[in-house]
């Protein structure tokens, strides 16, 4: 790099364009691939429920959570939400499940249908006249129900719904049927008893009939809901945050304005300050925000409103870097040295309290990262990326600005003062 | 040349005033948590035609809704109401929502949040645990980097003073939050701990440019000169570019202070105050108060 510096440099260059066009939100860059925003920018929902595990063996948690996962996403994808986002979170000993529900239109439509629980489960029933407990749980559940169809009584014509069992569940059931013939067998929904039908036989093939008194509207739900999966273990929604799309969208706007205006009271300052060597600041900033821009992307990162803000206060720190070069530069001038080695000499004097500045920051943001929810963790990501990319561009593209345009004048001409 | 070592007596009181006035407002006035924390809804609404009063809307949520200890307060900067109150499940916000439209035409939800008191203190321990680590990550980092900086001060007594100033600028911006929460019923959340910690993390950076410089300075003017003196020439020398990295940011933070969003405007001015404060206890506190824990016997 030190012997063909204008090379390197328009490489650069041409990368920051490359990623300037991919990023820019209209045109090329969306139509390869468009921005994930967040539910802060876009407007959405994000939910999250407690995952009853009380009646689940220690053993089997993480599938009951893994499979309840699958369970609400299949049902998620039902309603027809774009890139709808769920996931487990451990909190403390409680496991929670996350729904980020981007752009959803009719929020509270949404969470009754995620929160309808076809807990299905079949008890024995207790027929001493004097017990308070009728009802005899068996381990028969909704669990080990495949499928579901709708079906229309012969004689009657009501509709009625027609499970059918895993074989796990057809031996259990079979089992069951054939402890009580003659004897009813109640069938629980969300613990509401549906109906209790006396046992004629024992039925080995796996496939059992509720007709209780559905409509044909909500037998079909119930039968949706049983292809999608009965849930594995309750949930309860413990927190919601709901915002609308018109507060994302200003948001976005003003965070978007107020970067523009960051940037360029940066770009004023350091042309100001430092004159020519602050123009070179100032295009390295430029390359910094459209490199950075271009990685968020590529990874591809959400970015929350949090993460932007985040983005936005690496734009005042990348230049920090700049800032203890020039001003060693300035002082290695004064003391006589010709440019050029003077701007070597800034940069590599400059580089331990470049180094352990950041460092600091470093820590932080990974430390955020790990200790934090999704909203923050957008912002430590983001500034954790920040002040790695802008390490390179203010050693990397800074250096090679200066090497390609400050080429050793001769010593004579050279005045420190205007630098 | 400033004589910012030999002056530290005036520093120090300065900072001992704004730190203990601070703390003094944390311990009386404690801090005005957010449902954030304490668990509780949030609803964020415009109505925008015909305009109610404020005593209207909250005779609304009194009466009409009769929602359990609702406050609502207005934000005239984008002409918004916040209504807090208990936890509700999603029936009842929907019930709410019809009989809002119904009493207030024009009702127009933004956001609305509900949030269990488990979550909260999840958030709130898991905020303290990040204030731990980055305290403890922080120090001995620099314990580290400054190992060789050994003599006359030991590299710990770095780690300990930018400790002292880690304090002292998150202090005041805390101290702050504080007032505002209690005559302008500003409250805090998760935002405000992040912003503590980034304050905490700049701080530092401030901080190790002027230590940078006394480390080489030591090495270079090697029983030449008096520690004071040493300590003294490193912050005239590195002043100029102490100020300047910490004011890009504060341009930055004021481009978001003044036309960002409002969901912000806490955090950042949390964030604006710590690092102007930063760039006080960088100057004025760290290097004086490493010349203090000088042992007596060296030069």
């Amino acid at each position: 790099m030190r012997r063909h510096p204008g090379l390197f440099l328009t490489i650069i260059i041409l990368v920051a364009i490359v990623s300037a066009v991919f990023v820019y939100p209209k045109g090329f860059g969306a139509k390869v691939q468009p921005w994930h925003l967040g539910l802060d920018l876009v407007g959405g929902s994000h939910l999250v429920y407690q995952i009853d595990l009380s009646k689940v063996a220690a053993a089997d948690q993480d599938s009951v959570v893994q499979g309840l996962r699958d369970v609400i996403e299949k049902r998620i994808n039902l309603f027809g939400v774009s890139e709808p986002q769920v996931y487990t979170a451990q909190s403390g000993n409680q496991a929670q499940l996350i729904v980020d529900l981007a752009g959803i239109k009719n929020v509270s439509d949404a969470i009754s249908q995620i929160g309808q629980t076809p807990l299905l489960d079949f008890r024995e029933v207790d027929q001493t006249p004097s017990t308070t407990q009728p009802y005899i749980y068996t381990n028969l559940t909704g669990e080990y129900v495949t499928g579901a169809q709708l079906n229309f009584n012969p004689n009657t014509g009501a509709p009625e719904v027609e499970v059918t069992f895993n074989p796990d569940g057809t031996a259990i059931f079979a089992k069951i049927t054939a402890a009580n013939v003659g004897k009813p067998l109640a069938i629980f929904l969300d613990n509401q008893l549906i109906e209790s039908p006396t046992v004629q036989e024992a039925i080995p093939n796996g496939k059992a009939v509720i007709s209780g008194n559905f409509t044909v509207a909500t037998a079909k739900t119930l039968v949706e809901r049983f292809n999608a999966g009965a849930l594995p273990a309750p949930i309860t929604l413990i927190n919601q945050q709901t915002i609308s799309p018109s507060l994302g969208a200003d948001s976005l706007n003003k965070v978007i304005i107020a970067g523009l205006v960051g940037t360029l009271l940066v770009i004023l300052f350091m042309l100001f300050y430092y004159r020519l060597l602050g123009l070179f600041a100032a295009f390295a900033l430029v390359i910094y925000t459209a490199l950075t821009l271009g990685v968020f992307k590529l990874i591809p990162i959400t970015l929350s409103l949090s993460g932007l803000a985040g983005f936005i206060l690496t734009i005042g720190m990348a230049v920090d870097a700049n800032i203890l070069i020039f001003e060693r530069i300035k002082e290695e001038l004064k003391r006589g040295l010709p440019k050029a080695s003077a701007i070597e000499e800034g940069f590599r004097r400059a580089w331990p309290s470049i180094r352990d500045s950041n460092t600091s920051t470093i820590i932080t943001a990974i430390i955020l990262y790990f200790f934090t929810s999704s909203f923050v963790q957008g912002f430590a990501l983001t500034l954790l990326l920040g002040v790695i990319v802008s390490l390179f561009s203010a050693i990397t593209t800074t250096r090679l600005f200066l090497r390609t345009f400050l080429k050793d004048a001769p010593r004579a001409t050279v005045k420190p003062t205007t630098i | 040349m400033l004589n910012i070592v030999q002056n530290k007596k005036i520093w120090f009181t300065i900072s001992g005033i704004l730190v203990g006035l601070s703390l003094v407002a944390i311990a009386v006035y404690g801090f005005r948590q957010s449902a954030e924390f304490l668990g509780g809804s949030m609803w964020e609404f415009q109505i925008p035609a015909n305009q109610p009063s404020l005593a209207t809307v909250q005779d609304v949520f009194a009466n009409t809704l009769k929602a359990d200890g609702s406050t609502v307060t207005f934000d005239s900067t984008n002409n918004s109401f916040l209504a807090r109150f208990n936890i509700i499940d999603e029936a009842t916000h929907q019930k709410y929502l019809s009989e809002a439209q119904t009493a207030l035409p024009s009702f127009t939800e933004l956001s609305f949040s509900s949030i269990g008191p488990s979550v909260g203190a999840g958030l709130k321990k898991n905020a303290l645990i990040a204030i731990g680590l980055v305290l403890i990550g922080i120090s001995l980092y620099i314990a580290f980097a400054f190992r060789k900086a050994s003599r006359p001060v030991s590299s710990w007594k770095y780690g300990w003073v930018t400790l002292l100033t880690l304090f002292h600028d998150v202090c005041i911006p805390a101290g702050l939050l504080a007032v505002l929460g209690r005559f302008s019923g500003v409250e805090i959340d998760t935002n405000f701990i992040v912003a503590l910690l980034v304050v905490m993390g700049f701080s530092v950076h401030d901080t190790i440019v002027v230590f940078d410089r006394i480390r080489e300075n030591l090495v270079t003017h090697r029983g030449k000169a008096s520690f004071a003196t040493v300590v003294n020439d490193s912050v005239n020398q590195t002043i100029a570019r102490s100020v300047n990295t910490s004011l890009t940011l504060i341009l930055v933070l004021l481009a978001l202070f003044f036309v960002g969003p409002a969901d912000l405007h806490y955090f950042v001015l949390t964030l604006l105050v710590g690092v102007t404060t930063g760039i006080y206890s960088s100057i004025f506190i760290a290097s004086p108060a490493l010349v203090l824990l000088k042992p007596k016997n060296e030069l």
